[in-house]
């Protein structure tokens, strides 16, 4: 029994060890194949697997779930992406305009003023539930995903391109004309 | 007083080849383990991350030794310190070369047993002192482990004594090779005094005696407590068991015993059973390879070369097999090794008085 049980334990150990020499003479070369979508890729079991991140990176899609990019001239400022989030991360100020103020690149009217735009990412969980929501698909994944900052607070991208006075008077506008509504009623 | 020097630099060229192969010891034990599992291991610092154990001990140096407020000062303080000297003192006696060799005694061997025998003591020392239970139950496998261990090491210690006839291990180590004055037997019949090389290693020279060193091998690998027998340790379990509560330079110096005895024993093996610092290549005619290559240089080079390749097996073997759980290793040991052990002790007395008298 008790020499059964020994040479059994000697026989795997063996093959163990073998297997780890084999891979330790086989990290002399690493492995070539970085992209998962080619055929070859579980081909090579030896070879050393590390990526050496900054140095080197893995091929990735064009556009997977990464970072959020707005193209805020697109934007019709329509609230449905911060309504979709889950995790509340988008927050929008709109400012409603006396007339239209454009049109979108698909030709949405824009009536609306983007007084802030911010999305956390650091509340983001990715699910690009905004982005399928979008009517004008101005609010997109890129393909940048190595963002790390030392601020959390650099984390809150703005994409609103208006200034405060602008925001002012934007408001202002807007009251006037609201005023003038009020004041044509009243005749 | 020139004697008085030397007693000072011999320790101080031994601590400082201590601290030399831990550094690289601890480098190429990472490189060895990133190897084995397709990783690269440490390459950021220096070139292929070369530089990466020293910026390691220069952190250790620089940090603040915490005394845990419950812990026994004294037992704690000095645990690493006995750990390490016990270490240390067993480098005292092994030979590097021909007659280079610390203190040469007569009674080497016991020696080093007696002093590694200290390691233990130290061992409970600071899981005790530690106050923490993951020490405590750390020191305590260990302690129950190095004890059980010393007896197939005593065994296969004195399988080889039985045949060479002394516990000197300067004498030990030139009775394996071409400069002996005795008559060396290839597997007890070939007569082999000239031709030297590895056919004239304690091992070769008693075919009993490679089932010895494999136990031999197997038991010092438990004295060390590495890999697979490193539940005193078990990172993963214990939190690091008996230097849990350690930090800094005692810390490092835990560390430092750790590697250290890992080369002793190594040595020991190397000396006791594969030639010491004699060449493995052998006097083939008038091609007089074991004659070129045997000198003092020649001596310390097959030393380290050997020990080295012995660490190297060491770190091949913690980065392939799993941890023994401690019912396993105390059965390894009192149902395998030792029974082996005694029957190998037995064929060594009957070796000695029917083949080589």
């Amino acid at each position: 029994m008790i020499f059964k049980t020994a040479s059994h334990a000697f026989r795997t150990a063996i093959k163990g060890l073998s297997l780890t020499v084999k891979h330790l003479f086989g990290a002399r070369r690493s492995r070539q194949e970085l992209n998962i979508k080619n055929d070859n890729y579980f081909d090579r079991q030896e070879g050393i697997v590390t990526v050496q991140y900054p140095a080197e990176k893995m091929p990735i899609p064009e556009v997977a779930r990464y970072q959020l990019q707005v193209d805020i001239d697109d934007c019709i400022v329509c609230d449905l992406c911060a309504k979709a989030c889950p995790v509340d991360c988008i927050e929008i100020e709109a400012i409603k305009s006396p007339e239209a103020i454009g049109k979108t690149s698909d030709g949405s009217v824009k009536r609306l003023y983007p007084a802030k735009f911010n999305i956390d990412m650091a509340k983001c969980m990715y699910c690009g539930l905004c982005t399928v929501v979008c009517p004008t698909e101005c609010i997109v994944m890129t393909n940048e995903y190595d963002r790390s900052s030392q601020k959390l607070t650099d984390l809150i991208y703005g994409f609103s391109d208006m200034t405060d006075e602008q925001v002012a008077q934007r408001k202002a506008e807007w009251t006037q004309f609201q005023a003038e509504k009020e004041a044509a009623k009243q005749k | 007083m020139l004697d008085t020097i030397l007693h000072i630099l011999v320790p101080i060229a031994i601590f400082t080849f201590i601290a030399a192969f831990t550094l690289f010891a601890v480098y190429a034990e990472r490189k060895i383990a990133g190897f084995v599992q397709d990783r690269l291991g440490p390459m950021e610092t220096g070139k292929y991350g070369s530089l990466q154990t020293i910026a390691d001990i220069l952190k250790l140096l620089q940090k603040e030794l915490i005394t845990p407020s419950l812990a026994d000062k004294i037992l704690f303080r000095i645990a690493p310190v006995i750990i390490f000297v016990a270490v240390f003192t067993g480098f005292a006696v092994i030979p590097w070369a021909k007659d280079f060799i610390p203190a040469n005694t007569h009674t080497g061997l016991f020696f080093i047993m007696a002093i590694i025998s200290i390691d233990a003591l130290g061992i409970l020392m600071a899981g005790w002192g530690s106050n923490n239970k993951y020490s405590l139950l750390g020191s305590m496998r260990a302690i129950a482990q190095m004890v059980s261990y010393e007896i197939p090491v005593g065994l296969s210690l004195i399988t080889v004594v039985m045949l060479t006839q002394t516990l000197n291990l300067n004498e030990i180590a030139i009775g394996q090779g071409i400069l002996t004055n005795g008559s060396i037997k290839f597997l007890g019949f070939w007569e082999v005094n000239e031709i030297g090389g590895f056919f004239a290693w304690n091992i070769f020279q008693a075919p009993h005696l490679i089932v010895t060193y494999i136990i031999f091998f197997i038991a010092t690998l438990a004295e060390c407590n590495r890999a697979p027998f490193d539940i005193p340790e078990a990172e993963s379990e214990l939190v690091g068991g008996f230097h849990t509560e350690y930090g800094g330079i005692q810390f490092a110096f835990i560390f430092l015993a750790e590697y250290a005895m890992m080369f002793l024993v190594s040595m020991l093996g190397v000396v006791l059973f594969l030639g010491g610092w004699n060449t493995p290549l052998p006097n083939i005619g008038a091609i007089r390879l074991a004659d070129w290559t045997t000198g003092l240089a020649w001596g310390i080079f097959w030393t380290l070369a050997k020990s080295l390749f012995i660490v190297g097996i060491q770190m091949w073997i913690r980065w392939t097999l799993p941890r023994l759980r401690a019912d396993q290793l105390m059965s390894l040991c009192w149902k395998v090794l030792t029974p082996l052990a005694f029957i190998c002790m037995a064929i060594s007395a009957i070796w000695r008085i029917l083949i080589i008298a």
